[in-house]
């Protein structure tokens, strides 16, 4: 679904990436762990097309389509999902009409028919149940006054609303509560486990790897990928820390 | 307000003006003369839309309450001029967006004055300019000696779409009570660049990003007004030229 070759990229002129490569097939959950500054958000941002995260080399190719060569907008369309680390606010936007025009432009973009109102929310019901969100804060403008993990929540809500093959989740754990963590990781399992679809977890901590359970784990230091294994390395990270591992 | 001479671009007033289609419009008509009675409830949507210049006398009797919802969007140059008297406890109530871009110049220019105890004034105004387009706010609140218990507001905040728009704002005060609440603030700026990704992250195209956000950045000024849902539309239509 998702092949990486040696992918290098700057931001602001300086190299983040350095030869990354890493492969996902439908049916999988990737974990990539590392330290602080290892390029792990660099990794989610070049895959979410954010502009200032220049590919030097290197490809990405999702569903047999050049990635880099897509617009942000194209690859939400095309599929892909890009839970943030740090969710934006945005005065005066429902997240309502955000949500149902995003749905609707990626409809359009496939050739699909628009979602009616009462369809849409319909949808934006089960999928905030799914989640534990109330309605009401589905309605106010999108994420101004939630909290840390109210903002992680409404993520999956929109992962959920919107339904994309391959979701890459950028420390969607990191500001959860224990209840939070677990809600979450029941979602993205309840959403993303599937045989046609396929997750990038990216975290610092084994903890949301207790509900999410991963198929691969992979360690980034550096810019690149050092190690690569089952969900023991998660474990063995935990245990050893990752100056050993990465060393 | 009634001004003789044709004004130049010294006249603080007109500072910002295209002058060559003021002229072009030399001598203006008397402005259009409004009176409230005392208790009288007003209410007005102006939509300039064809590039005039556009003046307006508003006197409040006491108690009299008025509403303006302005949209200046249209023509090469469009001014409206609001000079507002407002008597003992009078509230008087203004929400106006400009938008434009080419080279458009829009201007909104105020004066409302405070001339007896207890009145209040609110005025709120949003400008959305891209392009080499130009948009001014030029708003005078004067507070007379004995106008006590005055509260007035002045909220002025305009968008850039380009680096090449101006927008000019300039909230002014001449208060000679002592016992006056004023607020004003202004700012300008660009849409939030992270905001923007964000929202295209999900599916929208760039141009339906900056439309929703700019809708956001307008709504609340045409609350309450009579065709309020034609204006939202109109406006809506017009920045939708602009992204």
């Amino acid at each position: 679904m998702l092949t990486i070759e040696n992918l290098h990229a700057n931001v602001a002129d300086k190299p983040i990436l350095k030869g990354l490569s890493l492969s996902i097939n439908a049916g999988e959950i990737h974990a990539i762990m590392g330290p602080n500054g290892a390029g792990k958000s660099t990794l989610s941002y070049v895959l979410g097309g954010r502009p200032g995260y220049e590919v030097t080399e290197g490809s990405a190719t999702f569903d047999g389509q050049d990635l880099l060569d897509m617009d942000p907008h194209e690859r939400a369309a095309a599929g892909l999902f890009l839970g943030f680390q740090y969710p934006v606010e945005i005065p005066g936007v429902s997240n309502v009409q955000f949500l149902r025009e995003s749905l609707n432009a990626q409809r359009k973009a496939r050739g699909q028919e628009p979602l009616s109102g009462g369809d849409f929310l319909k949808l934006a019901r089960e999928k905030a149940g799914l989640l534990k969100m109330d309605m009401d804060m589905l309605k106010r403008p999108v994420n101004v006054g939630f909290s840390g993990g109210e903002k992680k929540r409404n993520e999956m809500v929109q992962m959920g609303i919107l339904d994309p093959k391959l979701a890459i989740l950028d420390e969607t754990d990191s500001g959860l509560d224990i209840d939070a963590l677990r809600t979450v990781g029941d979602g993205i399992n309840a959403i993303m486990r599937r045989p046609d679809k396929a997750v990038l977890l990216i975290t610092h901590y084994q903890r949301l790897l207790d509900y999410v359970q991963p198929d691969f784990v992979h360690v980034l230091a550096a810019g690149r990928i050092v190690k690569s294994g089952g969900p023991e390395l998660a474990l063995e990270l935990e245990r050893e820390g990752y100056a050993e591992i990465a060393a | 307000m009634t001004i003789s001479a044709l004004p130049s671009r010294r006249d603080e007033a007109w500072r910002y003006s295209d002058i060559d289609a003021v002229t072009a419009a030399w001598p203006l008509p008397a402005p259009e003369s409004i009176i409230v009675p005392a208790g009288g409830d007003f209410k007005r949507a102006i939509v300039q839309d064809a590039g005039e210049i556009r003046q307006i006398e508003l006197v409040l009797g006491k108690g009299a309450t008025a509403s303006l919802h302005v949209l200046n969007i249209g023509g090469a140059y469009g001014r409206i001029e609001l000079a507002v008297t407002l008597h003992e406890g009078a509230d008087f109530n203004l929400g106006a967006a400009q938008i434009g871009g080419g080279e458009q110049n829009l201007e909104i220019v105020t004066t409302v004055t405070h001339a007896e105890p207890g009145a209040t004034s609110r005025q709120v105004v949003r400008s959305v300019l891209g392009g080499t387009a130009t948009g001014t706010y030029l708003g005078k609140v004067a507070v007379a000696r004995d106008a006590q218990q005055t509260d007035s507001e002045q909220d002025v905040k305009a968008m850039l779409l380009d680096r090449s728009a101006t927008a000019n704002a300039k909230p002014e005060l001449e208060i000679f009570a002592d016992d006056v609440k004023c607020a004003h603030g202004c700012a300008i700026g660009e849409l939030d660049a992270m905001a923007l990704y964000y929202l295209q992250s999900r599916g929208l195209p760039p141009g339906e990003a900056k439309k929703l956000m700019l809708q956001a950045f307008v709504a609340g000024v045409f609350d309450g007004a009579e065709d309020e849902e034609q204006l939202q539309a109109l406006a809506l239509a017009k920045l939708g030229e602009l992204v």
